[in-house]
């Protein structure tokens, strides 16, 4: 496909911006100015200072002998950055990559490959774009071409057109001065030195000789401005793929056109996904308030799925969160992970037992959703003895158990969470306790099970073994007993309650 | 005479079916393996469509409270179907299920902060297909609420579980049965030692259209089993004196 490229260059960037804000200052020249080396240096100057030959670069005391009733103002560092930056995201509209330009900081380059015929033709499409921007008060101009760089060289330099047909970018940079290759400023005035005022007197030179003189960046430009090397945009913000937006004509303030807003979006954004066959896995949902505010809900689920109905009750959970304030003007519903869906067979009714199944994966969606994914647990044996160990989390509903659980031992049907100390009374060392104390109430012992002898992993935490009991007293409640370590005198010991049989 | 009587009688068991004490017609009468206890039950079926409570008036109540209804659910869940178990402060031990022949993998344990986010997962969960059993661990429950709980197990004929945990705060429900386990003492097999098979005393305190009772029932490895009253024998401690 022919990748074709636009280039915007903002001619006054800061002082057009600056007008928007303070209308009074049309009739009046004026420059912005920073400090540098202890002396005002004007960088960015106004269409009537220009005419006045003010450059930037120059003091702000030269500029103002030249100019009298020049008007200078204070520029902050990183300004223009961040007024491309809006102006870039302004410009997604026209095309999913724009990009800022970062060697002159005062354009925007474009990749719209695909986008101009949806504007009626490349001439269109330009006309557009710059009477836009123009109705806000910007001048600009622009360029679109093969390459971003020949794009960038003729939005600044070109005389005769700015529309380059494909494949001729070539011819429209030969009579471009070298300025037009973005290059340092030593390099240039390296070739003016050498009397190359235009790119066509060095363009056919062999690459080493080339080399030689001005070094890699310059060839690099060159290449870039040709095509023969490629150029990546950075672009502001990355496409995403699946992403549909919903405006509104009025301002949306009531939960019911929140909720009508999330419907629409979904019946798109379902199909979309259902004619590729995929499911969304989490979704973000983004409410732009009049006020420029933002406000996001996110979802996510447990399977792909792209059912309307319960992909919308899962935002549903959520809408309490936005708050639309003065009200909601356009909503986006961006699928941030999308995954494959297995599209399950047909069936006559709902019978497959297990819990993969889409009602219960919807049920634990609705439930993660509300209440946080922590909330929800399972379990599945791991191969070991020691009591805490022996269940571990399951990472997803469908993860199966690797082995069966352990039946040949007792387990307590409740476990505390902590072991609870309680006194013992025994017998015989390794007998089970004839007599114990627990919360404060005597427990006779009538009958017991055990040892049972469960060693500490030393390879994960130290400290004694414990000796497990199973014992009924004489009401018939049964408790599982343990003792920590070796019965002795000279050894620490000592007995806990660690759960409770049925 | 004997047409109106008819006519009675076709309605009485209408009427059960309706409160879903009775399987539709075409549906097997499934029991749960409680043998004589699902007579107590109208039609002696099982209510599937219903809200059972399970009261713990001691603490110590609830580990064979979680015991029985572990039984019953190794009945529910027989044909692979899974569970949700809802929980504030869960207790529960899982690798314990296998013992009553519950795969513990395919239950879905739920842990919430608070009541009412147990109630909304419960409710939620009933509505839900495709699962056998919830069960779930509350202390207040309102009238109102436990009214919503019935109309959601009536929908999908799931069965819901409630353990109350705290008898203060028990109020007139409608629930269907309103169970109490409490553990006895095991008997071991004649002159084995050790502790034998889990014994509960079941008490049915409450059953809609039912007759209220009260059973000894032993767990014995894969079903439960009923211990005849002659059977049953309060261990007597013998205190040494001197």
């Amino acid at each position: 496909m022919q990748r074709r490229f636009i280039s915007i260059w903002f001619r006054h960037l800061l002082a057009d911006w600056q007008l928007i804000w303070r209308p009074e200052l049309k009739e009046v020249p004026f420059v912005f100015a920073a400090p540098d080396h202890g002396r005002m240096i004007v960088t960015a100057v106004s269409q009537l200072a220009a005419e006045h030959e003010v450059t930037s670069g120059m003091s702000a005391a030269d500029a103002k002998a030249i100019c009298p009733g020049l008007e200078v103002l204070d520029d902050k560092v990183g300004r223009a950055g961040k007024l491309l930056k809006g102006l870039g995201e302004y410009c997604i509209r026209y095309a999913p990559i724009v990009a800022i330009d970062e060697f002159s900081m005062d354009g925007l380059m474009l990749e719209v490959s695909g986008c101009a015929h949806l504007w009626g033709g490349e001439r269109e499409y330009l006309k557009e774009i710059i009477s836009r921007l123009k109705s806000k008060g910007y001048t600009v101009r622009l360029a679109i071409a093969d390459t971003p760089g020949a794009a960038w060289a003729v939005s600044r330099f070109g005389k005769v057109t700015p529309l380059i047909a494909p494949d001729e970018h070539v011819e429209a940079l030969q009579l471009l001065p070298p300025e037009a290759l973005r290059l340092e400023e030593s390099t240039l005035s390296k070739l003016r030195k050498l009397g190359f005022y235009q790119i066509r007197s060095f363009i056919g030179m062999p690459r080493s000789v080339l080399r030689r003189r001005f070094g890699e960046a310059f060839l690099l430009r060159l290449a870039q401005a040709l095509g023969t090397e490629e150029e990546v945009l950075q672009a502001l913000r990355q496409p995403v793929p699946f992403r549909e937006r919903l405006a509104s004509l009025e301002p949306i303030k009531t939960k019911t056109g929140i909720e009508i807003a999330i419907t629409r979006l979904l019946e798109v954004l379902c199909k979309r996904l259902q004619t590729e066959g995929l499911g969304l896995r989490s979704g973000l949902l983004t409410a732009y308030r009049i006020d420029g505010k933002i406000v996001q809900i996110a979802i996510g689920t447990s399977g792909a799925s792209h059912s309307v109905a319960h992909l919308f009750k899962l935002f549903q959970l959520k809408i309490d969160q936005i708050k639309p304030a003065l009200g909601i003007e356009l909503f986006e519903l961006e699928a941030v992970k999308v995954d494959a869906l297995e599209v399950p067979q047909e069936i006559l009714w709902n019978s497959k037992p297990g819990l993969n199944n889409k009602s219960i994966l919807q049920l634990i969606d609705r439930v993660s959703g509300k209440l946080g994914a922590a909330a929800v647990h399972r379990y599945i044996p791991e191969a070991h003895y020691w009591p805490e160990r022996s269940a571990g989390r399951a990472r997803s509903l469908t993860e199966l158990r690797v082995m069966n659980w352990n039946m040949d031992k007792p387990r307590p049907t409740e476990l505390l969470p902590r072991p609870e100390v309680i006194q013992v009374m025994a017998l015989i060392p390794d007998h089970p306790p004839k007599f114990f104390i627990y919360k404060g109430e005597q427990h006779q012992v009538v009958k017991a099970d055990g040892p049972e002898r469960i060693e500490r992993e030393w390879w994960l935490d130290a400290g004694e073994h414990r000796d497990y009991y199973r014992v009924e007293d004489a009401s018939g409640r049964r408790y599982w007993l343990y003792r920590s370590g070796h019965y002795g005198a000279n050894q620490s010991f000592q007995w806990f309650v660690h759960g409770f049989f049925a | 005479m004997e047409a109106k009587l008819e006519i009675l009688n076709k309605l009485r068991q209408d009427l059960l079916l309706w409160q879903g004490f009775k399987p539709a017609e075409g549906e097997a009468a499934q029991c749960v393996g409680l043998g004589e206890i699902e007579a107590a039950f109208p039609g002696g079926v099982f209510p599937r469509k219903a809200i059972h409570e399970f009261i713990c008036a001691a603490p110590d109540q609830t580990a064979a409270t979680d015991g029985f209804i572990a039984g019953l659910l190794s009945v529910l869940m027989a044909d692979g179907t899974g569970c949700v178990w809802i929980s504030t402060a869960r207790r529960l031990f899982p690798p314990s299920l296998a013992a009553f022949n519950v795969e513990a993998d395919r239950i879905i344990f739920v842990d919430v902060r608070n009541d009412r986010e147990v109630l909304w997962v419960m409710e939620e969960a009933l509505r839900c297909e495709g699962l056998a059993a919830v069960v779930a661990e509350v202390d207040s429950l309102s009238l109102v609420e436990s009214r919503r709980l019935q109309l959601a197990a009536e929908q999908q004929g799931i069965p819901a579980m409630i353990i109350r945990k705290d008898p203060k705060r028990l109020v007139a429900g409608v629930s269907t049965a309103r169970w109490q386990i409490s553990p006895l003492p095991s008997s071991a097999e004649q002159g084995m030692p050790g502790v034998g098979f889990p014994r509960w005393r079941v008490d049915l305190l409450k059953v809609r259209s039912g007759n209220p009772g009260s059973w000894v029932l032993e767990w014995e490895a894969d079903r439960f089993l009923q211990v005849p009253a002659q059977k049953v024998f309060v261990q007597r401690v013998q205190e040494k004196v001197g």
